[in-house]
């Protein structure tokens, strides 16, 4: 009787402290490679993804995926591939953009002035999702402020016509 | 292990000292007190100043950011801009708030603070009181801090004050039992409590420090010491004192201008004290690292002790900040689990191992 009850506390303590010496090593080894994580930040400044803006102006790369204000794709003869469908007016939430349409010599319907409202546009993007021909993008510009709401309102189209 | 040597001078002969007490011989005793405290009210002035600027740096870059950088080469006068701020800002009062009391909290951890700094041995000549009980003085003098943070969250009239001291209350008394322990045990093995002589008694070479003069044990200890003291001074990730996301500052929550800036300031010098203390109990002090090379230690010895004593705070202080930008803040629950199921057993269990090495005489 006396022997199973020691052993019965022999068991108790050697779970015990087995459990214990385990937390205690895999809390350590978590923590130390959380630590090894950090210090390798620390210790990388180039990781550093801070701009310091208005210094460097002149150097500031935007990232890929930033959305600024609505621009129109034009290659270098100043051509765009817009056939004035409207799907981006009609897909556009807040009625930003109108596209109007004019008539060529051969009587096609063709895009005659594409207006961009700055004012109103919430860089939502779903203008260039919907768009067919991939005919507009967002551009990486900024710093869009200006005095006047006039100045605001864009015509995007170089050319009148298209493809 | 006793190299303590006979002569144990009274530590204050320092060059301005001996200079003041030459030229004037009567007056010499006020003249030297007055002194150092000017000194050392500088340097906890100051002190705070150039730590929070180094913690917004530090966890700038464990975070891949910059930090301050307009205010001053790097952003180095930003602290001071944002502590003058602070001074010239109102001090409100909640309505209904306990007025002396409110006013007395801030007081308590600054100046409690500041009376651990007298006798941290900066130097050989260069501490200001080495009383012969130094260890057990700190725990005294450490316990004002968690006053004053008891008496801010009852003074506030405000539940998340209240709740956030209460909580800081029950981890600081929690966890200053294994600091208490661990002091315990460096001052088991040096056979003193006084400050001075803990650092002299680890004279030799780098591994004569307690760190490394205990195999492992003195380097566990070192880890037990760094995580309670962590707790002891509110830090993350044992800050849930503060916890800004579910106490809204806690403690601090209705002090403003000088008074926050009293508890905050109070908060770095205490991690300034706890990083000398770590230095002083584990790290040789002022005592320059040897390492065995005749020539580099004789250019180590070059160096005065208080560089030295700076050098290994600072690099406390490091471990300190990277703990607390690295970590996750812990749950209360998890917490107390923490002081009262993992560190205290480890810490008395920590002390017999060690008194049965010292009475096997298995030191380095």
């Amino acid at each position: 009787m006396m022997e199973t009850r020691r052993d019965g506390y022999k068991n108790i303590v050697l779970h015990s402290s087995g459990h214990y010496l385990r937390k205690v090593a895999t809390g350590l080894i978590s923590l130390f490679s959380g630590m090894g994580v950090t210090v390798r930040y620390f210790i990388n400044p180039s990781r550093i993804i801070t701009q310091q803006y208005p210094e460097n102006r002149a150097s500031l790369q935007m990232m890929d995926r930033f959305r600024g204000h609505v621009m129109m794709i034009h290659d270098e003869n100043d051509q765009h591939r817009c056939t004035g469908c409207g799907i981006c007016e009609k897909a556009c939430p807040n009625g930003t953009i109108s596209v109007l349409t004019t008539k060529d010599l051969t009587g096609r319907k063709v895009l005659g002035r594409y207006i961009y409202r700055l004012s109103q546009c919430s860089l939502c993007n779903l203008c260039t999702e919907s768009c067919p021909f991939g005919a507009i993008a967002m551009a990486r510009d900024f710093e869009l402020a200006e005095y006047d709401r006039q100045l605001l309102t864009f015509v995007l189209n170089k050319t009148q016509g298209g493809i | 292990m006793n190299q303590l040597p006979t002569n144990t001078i009274y530590p204050v002969h320092n060059f301005v000292g001996d200079m003041v007490r030459h030229h004037f011989p009567a007056a010499a005793g006020y003249a030297n007190g007055f002194l150092t405290l000017v000194s050392l009210l500088l340097f906890v002035a100051l002190l705070p100043v150039l730590l929070i600027w180094l913690e917004r740096k530090v966890c700038a870059h464990f975070q891949a950011r910059l930090g301050p950088m307009r205010v001053g080469y790097h952003g180095l006068l930003q602290s001071t801009a944002d502590g003058l701020k602070l001074l010239f800002k109102e001090v409100l009062m909640p309505k209904g708030a306990d007025k002396f009391v409110f006013f007395l909290a801030p007081i308590l951890p600054a100046s409690a603070s500041f009376l651990v700094m007298t006798i941290l041995p900066f130097d050989h000549h260069l501490q200001v009181a080495d009383p012969a009980g130094g260890v057990i003085y700190i725990l005294g003098i450490s316990g004002l801090s968690v006053l004053g943070i008891l008496l801010a969250g009852w003074a506030s009239n405000n539940k998340y004050s209240l709740l956030g001291a209460m909580r800081s209350g029950a981890q600081m008394i929690s966890f200053e039992i294994s600091l208490a322990l661990i002091m315990l045990l460096i001052v088991m093995v040096t056979g003193t409590a006084s400050l001075r002589e803990i650092v002299l008694s680890q004279q030799g070479t780098v591994l004569d420090w307690w760190i490394f003069k205990l195999p492992v044990l003195g380097l566990v200890a070192f880890m037990m010491y760094m995580i309670s003291s962590t707790a002891e001074i509110n830090r993350g990730p044992f800050d849930i004192s503060e916890a800004e996301s579910e106490l809204t500052g806690g403690f601090a929550t209705e002090y403003s201008g000088i008074s926050f800036a009293m508890f905050f300031f109070a908060e770095f010098v205490n991690m300034f004290v706890s990083a000398g203390i770590a230095t002083t109990f584990f790290l040789g002090g002022f005592l320059a690292p040897q390492i065995g090379i005749g020539a580099i230690d004789a250019a180590f010895n070059f160096i005065p002790g208080f560089i030295w004593f700076f050098c290994k705070t600072f690099l406390v202080i490091f471990l300190y900040m990277w703990f607390r930008w690295t970590f996750p803040r812990v749950r209360v629950d998890q917490l107390m689990y923490l002081e009262w199921k993992m560190l205290l057993p480890a810490n008395i269990a920590l002390l017999m191992v060690a008194g049965f090495f010292l009475a096997m005489g298995w030191t380095l």
